[in-house]
């Protein structure tokens, strides 16, 4: 089951050759919807009283390495595989674009290969074959961005390249280290997940530095906090999600951010529990100013793309606070943030897509007054931005809130700076909507798309002369994407309003794991 | 109290949530787009569920009597030994806020259908509308801290979306935008606060935490720093969401939402949910007599504070936000001297009376053409005879006229102030002036709108007329209220010629919100509570006559008093509070923004990186081509360098 999941897109990729470039879009949100119901029929069939993994296949893949082809699904994959399945006819839907795009089947290839390198990294149960499916998500990104990206696309692309590639070999060459030390201590060369975790790790408190856990322990999280982004490791981001495509924006931002969380929960923490804890206070230090720090930037943009982006930064970064918290609460919060994250920001981004296709601009000071035009464009706006904002009733909250409140029974000075991102967020993300959706319309009226101003109707008595101001009609949200928005949106309110109908199936995977880390 | 299952908080709760569903979904869908709703249609799907509401509450409050109403239809969340039901709870202190924000919230949907009948965007007006009353009424019903934060944060949100109701207006929209981000500064006090409980109780639920209280206070076995701290940062919370110095400085200018809203969310309910709060966690605050001490300097210097700003402002609604602060100052002054019965006491007149000076200037602006200076009004009480006499009922009780309703909750807050043992001097001398002060202003705004000269432009005057029956049936029932509410309240002292008439309210409010003893002393010797009555009743009827009779044909201190200018001159601008927090905390906040951004990290962070990169370029040339933007030699350099890497690897690995 597992490997029909990761590999439909992939098969489906390779069928692109018999379709024809007019319907590959529509094959793809095909393809996506069939992976959709894959996804649904394991969330279902998952036993949620067992922490161990599930549905499990192993197969031998490189034997002299001791290298498998092996996957497997518990409660803390499971929601992250569900995010990527649901994300996919969304990203689709929300980025139809008006005319096809150049090349239009490699791009879908792209997109189709992106969604089995994601599964793949979330599935996958052997160490190596993690790598892979790791180093596989960079190809159709890289493409992405380099060839459907904006002006300065090459510059973008290489830097995202270059800074994942160095994380991820030196978490290669650790891959091979922990293989080495399994075969002196277990006998045989073995990357499984299931048998590394039996090596005994020497971890010398007097002398962190050197030993071979925390080396281990740096190799791997190194990788995944430049994947996360986590400051100062962060400026790849900004760069490739405003060069991206929308739909490259919509994955990078809602799932690939998260393979570096996931890697720092499914690896770091589990198999180097003590480096974790060494260095615990140096990463949540970093989550912590990453969570300020971005937000600040976010503040600052005039690029609406970009503050977006600069929200993730600061977003992800209550996830590393939490994750290194060693609380039952905040490391639940924390997986819980990943999906609610995923949501928010996937919506965000289709949205200044939206706004980049009717109105060729992503300069915020360029909109205005659009909810007198796009009222539907301005309801969802508002309701992804209140799930970024964290406000109760909103997915958002449930994470944000648990990982405040987990991180504060560890550490009050901590949680309380953290907190601060909740009003800064206010900041950033309510500018945003103003600045887009409220106030009088700064949008510039161009020749080729139909535009009509007119003076301002509000016919509130006092008001109006003098200045006049300028509403201009533009269309308001497509039935795609109001399918895209609504889909989301009702993530939003069900998970905000029953948390437990989606995260309860990860509480037991979730509660192990914690006992593991002897967290409290 | 006992509590017992009961259906009716989960229904009272799910029928403003219907008129939201109506208003903002069905209705819209039906027609196929936003802004199609005709007024008729859109308030009869939010007044009807929210009237439904007040009679269930009704029925709820019969029953409260002998048991409480509870219901946990399902658990939120679960986490380890961290379980937050989704619990509702009517009580006593919760039925009471219930009826006030049904009953008065349905009066003002009422007005509202009239005052805005020509609105365009009406279907979201009452949406939104629909969506305060549902979070408030969770904010009151909720029987956990964090659904207590659900309503809590919910109203703000609805408060942001009608403030900027008229949103194409920059500065309407940034009365929104002011409004949520100042409350969220507020929230994480509240967050915190809530945190901390957790750390010491393990529960959020509001029984536990109680029961928690109480075993504390008997045992004395608690932690006192925390306890205080904890409280501090809950009132942190209250000085957001009810506009208490330092962070009420978006409550005047959340006045550019739609007038109705003002009464209901920035005057009747919403704002008055930091008093909520105190009184819920009366048991904890009594703990924490620092704390007390705090909160009762706090809202004393607010009242007195944004009293002296009324006395200067023109704009008429902007002396009923001031009058507003100023009265949410004295009920934090009640809670800070542990007199948590008479702060709920004060929150239940006020919401009368206030309402229905909101509702009234909203029939003058209405009348007026949207005029809002007063100094451009004068004479009306000639054509608006019913807003006349109801502002002037609602005038009376905010001043505290014996035996109009603010007399009574405002006498027991200066007495409290001054007699119980939590009880400090200095705020009760400042209760006092600002109680005169309050007389002074209202009296100054009768008269500038109903009296002395007409003042008003030809073309305005022409079209004055009194507002309809939909508009003046509320003002009539919250004239009621505001005369005769009182009567709930009556002070022992007076009680005694009226048949032993008890303390209803306080009676009713015991279970849930103990009153505190009076020292025998005072009960022993009432003449103190005499004096104060007396007195606080000549300087009520004293200062209201020459507010009205001063300001007949003035209409600002100065023309009084010309020393006066230079003052008169900083509080009409407010003490400039608004400039200050621009130049001392806006200003540098968005400079560091713009550093980090431009600086730290282009320069800074990215140009390390960029730094690494051109450096490593320098050192093989033939990798340049990557620079080049040639797509395809980029990707074979990729593909090879993995291919590198990886044989590399497999060659150690084997080694």
């Amino acid at each position: 089951m597992l490997s029909l999941i990761v590999f439909l897109p992939t098969i489906a990729a390779l069928l692109l050759f018999f379709i024809p470039s007019s319907v590959a879009r529509k094959y793809a949100f095909g393809v996506s919807i069939a992976s959709f119901l894959l996804a649904l029929n394991l969330w279902f069939s998952f036993d949620t009283t067992s922490a161990a993994m599930q549905f499990s296949e192993v197969i031998p893949w490189i034997p002299t390495l001791g290298i498998h082809y092996a996957l497997g699904v518990d409660g803390i994959a499971l929601p992250l595989v569900a995010l990527a399945a649901f994300i996919a006819p969304i990203a689709w839907l929300g980025t139809w674009p008006q005319e096809a795009v150049q090349k239009e089947k490699f791009f879908v290839a792209c997109a189709l290969l992106l969604q089995t390198g994601m599964y793949g990294t979330f599935l996958a149960t052997d160490l190596f074959l993690f790598y892979f499916f790791w180093e596989i998500v960079l190809i159709p990104m890289f493409f992405l961005i380099g060839i459907w990206g904006g002006q300065n696309r090459i510059y973008a692309t290489v830097k995202f390249f270059i800074y994942t590639m160095i994380g991820s070999l030196l978490m290669l060459v650790a891959i091979f280290w922990l293989a080495g030390m399994a075969k002196e201590q277990l006998g045989t060369t073995t990357t499984l997940m299931s048998d590394l975790a039996k090596l005994s790790l020497p971890f010398n408190a007097a002398n962190p530095w050197m030993s071979p856990q925390a080396l281990l322990f740096m190799a791997f999280t190194l990788a995944f906090v430049i994947k996360v982004p986590m400051i100062p490791f962060h400026t790849w981001l900004p760069d490739a999600h405003v060069q991206a495509p929308t739909l490259g924006s919509v994955f990078l931002a809602a799932v690939l951010l998260k393979m570096g969380t996931y890697g720092i929960i499914r690896i770091s923490l589990p198999f180097f529990p003590e480096a974790s804890l060494w260095a615990a206070p140096v990463l949540q230090a970093l989550g912590c100013v990453g969570i300020l720090y971005g937000a600040f930037c976010a503040m600052a943009q005039d690029d609406f793309k970009k503050l977006v982006a600069y929200s993730s930064v600061s977003h992800m970064g209550y996830i590393v606070v939490g994750l290194f918290s060693f609380n039952t609460i905040a490391i639940s919060g924390s997986l819980y943030q990943m999906v609610n994250h995923g949501i928010a920001s996937a919506g965000l981004f289709i949205v200044v897509g939206m706004l980049y296709e009717r109105l060729h601009t992503r300069d915020l000071n360029k909109f205005g007054q659009l909810a007198k035009s796009t009222p539907m464009m301005a309801v969802a706006f508002m309701i992804m931005t209140l799930s970024s904002v964290a406000l109760p009733g909103t997915n958002g909250f449930v994470g944000e809130f648990t990982i405040l409140l987990g991180t504060f029974q560890q550490s009050i000075v901590l949680a309380g700076l953290c907190g601060l991102g909740v009003i800064f967020g206010a900041v950033y993300s309510l500018k945003a909507y103003q600045k887009v959706m409220l106030g009088p319309s700064n949008v510039e009226v161009h020749g080729h798309w139909h535009a009509h101003a007119h003076s301002d109707a509000h016919d509130d008595h006092g008001h109006g002369h003098g200045e006049e101001t300028f509403a201009v009609v533009t269309h308001d949200m497509t039935a795609k994407e109001i399918l895209a928005m609504s889909l989301l949106t009702v993530f939003v309110f069900v998970v905000g309003f029953f948390p437990e109908t989606f995260f309860g199936a990860s509480k037991v995977s979730l509660e192990a794991l914690a006992t593991a880390l002897g967290a409290k | 109290m006992e509590a017992t299952y009961s259906q009716l908080p989960l229904f009272i709760l799910l029928l403003p949530l219907m008129g939201f569903i109506l208003n903002g979904l069905i209705i819209p869908l039906l027609l196929k787009g936003f802004g199609r709703t005709s007024v008729g249609a859109a308030a009869a799907a939010s007044t009807l569920p929210l009237a439904l509401a007040f009679i269930l509450a009704l029925v709820a409050f019969g029953e409260l009597e002998s048991h409480s109403l509870l219901i946990e239809p399902y658990q939120w969340l679960s986490i380890g030994t961290l379980k937050i039901n989704f619990s509702l709870k009517i009580d006593r202190l919760s039925g009471l806020l219930t009826l006030i924000i049904t009953g008065i919230g349905t009066l003002i949907h009422l007005f509202s259908a009239s005052y805005l009948a020509t609105e365009k965007g009406i279907g979201r007006y009452y949406a939104y509308l629909s969506l305060f009353c549902f979070s408030m009424l969770l904010l009151v019903l909720g029987n956990e801290l964090p659904l207590l934060f659900f309503g809590w944060e919910g109203v703000g949100l609805c408060s942001y979306l009608l403030i900027g109701f008229w949103y194409t207006e920059t500065e309407k929209a940034n009365a929104g935008k002011k409004a949520f981000i100042t409350n969220r500064v507020g929230d994480l006090g509240f967050l915190i606060g809530a945190f901390l409980l957790y750390k010491m109780v393990g529960s959020f639920n509001f029984d536990v935490l109680t029961a928690k209280f109480a075993e504390w206070g008997s045992s004395g076995n608690y932690d006192s720093y925390l306890v205080t701290a904890t409280c501090l940062a809950l009132f942190v919370g209250a000085t957001g969401k009810s506009a208490q110095i330092p962070l009420f400085v978006w409550l005047p200018d959340a006045m550019s939402g739609p007038t109705p809203v003002s009464a209901l969310i920035h005057a009747a309910t919403m704002v008055t949910a930091g008093v909520y709060m105190i009184a819920r966690l009366n048991g904890l605050f009594d703990l924490a007599p620092d704390a007390l001490t705090v909160i009762a300097y706090i809202g004393a210097f607010t009242a007195l504070f944004a009293g002296t700003i009324a006395i200067a402002q023109k704009d008429i609604k902007k002396v009923l936000a001031y009058s507003t602060v100023s009265q949410l100052g004295f009920m934090f002054m009640a809670c800070g001297v542990g007199a948590y019965q008479t702060a709920v006491f004060h929150l239940m007149t006020h919401a009368f009376f206030k309402a229905l000076l909101f509702l009234g200037s909203g029939s003058v602006i209405h009348a007026c053409h949207h005029e809002q200076d007063m100094t451009k009004m004068g004479g009306l009480k000639k054509y608006l005879p019913h807003t006349h006499f109801t502002m002037l009922i609602g005038s009376l009780a905010i001043s505290g006229i014996p035996f109009f309703s603010g007399f009574f909750s405002k006498d027991e807050i200066l007495y409290s102030a001054i007699a119980l043992p939590g009880g400090h001097a200095p705020v009760f001398i400042i209760g006092v002036l600002t109680a005169a002060l309050t007389a002074i202003y209202t009296g100054r705004m009768m008269s500038l709108t109903f009296y002395g000269k007409e003042r008003l432009d030809h073309h305005t005057k022409e079209h004055l007329h009194e507002s309809p029956g939909l508009m003046l049936l509320p003002l009539y029932v919250l004239a009621g209220l505001a005369a005769i509410g009182g009567f709930f309240g009556v002070p022992h002292l007076l009680g005694n010629f009226l048949h032993h008439m008890p303390h209803h309210l306080s009676q009713w409010l015991g279970p849930v919100v103990p009153a505190r003893e009076l020292p025998l002393m005072a009960i022993k010797l009432p003449i103190h509570e005499a004096v104060v009555m007396a007195g606080s009743s000549v300087l009520a009827i004293v200062c209201f006559t020459l507010g009205v009779v001063l300001f007949k044909n003035k209409q600002t201190v100065t023309q009084l008093m010309s020393g006066f200018a230079p003052l008169e001159k900083i509080l009409a601008n407010k003490y400039y509070i608004d400039e200050i927090y621009e130049a001392a905390i806006l200003k540098p906040l968005a400079s560091f923004a713009k550093i980090c951004s431009d600086v730290v990290d282009r320069l800074g962070i990215d140009g390390a990186v960029n730094g690494v990169g051109n450096g490593a370029r320098r050192v093989g040339q033939r990798l340049k081509a990557i620079q080049d933007g040639d797509v395809q030699t980029a990707a074979l350099w990729m593909v090879v360098g993995t291919a590198l890497a990886v044989a590399g690897i497999l060659i150690l690995a084997r080694i």
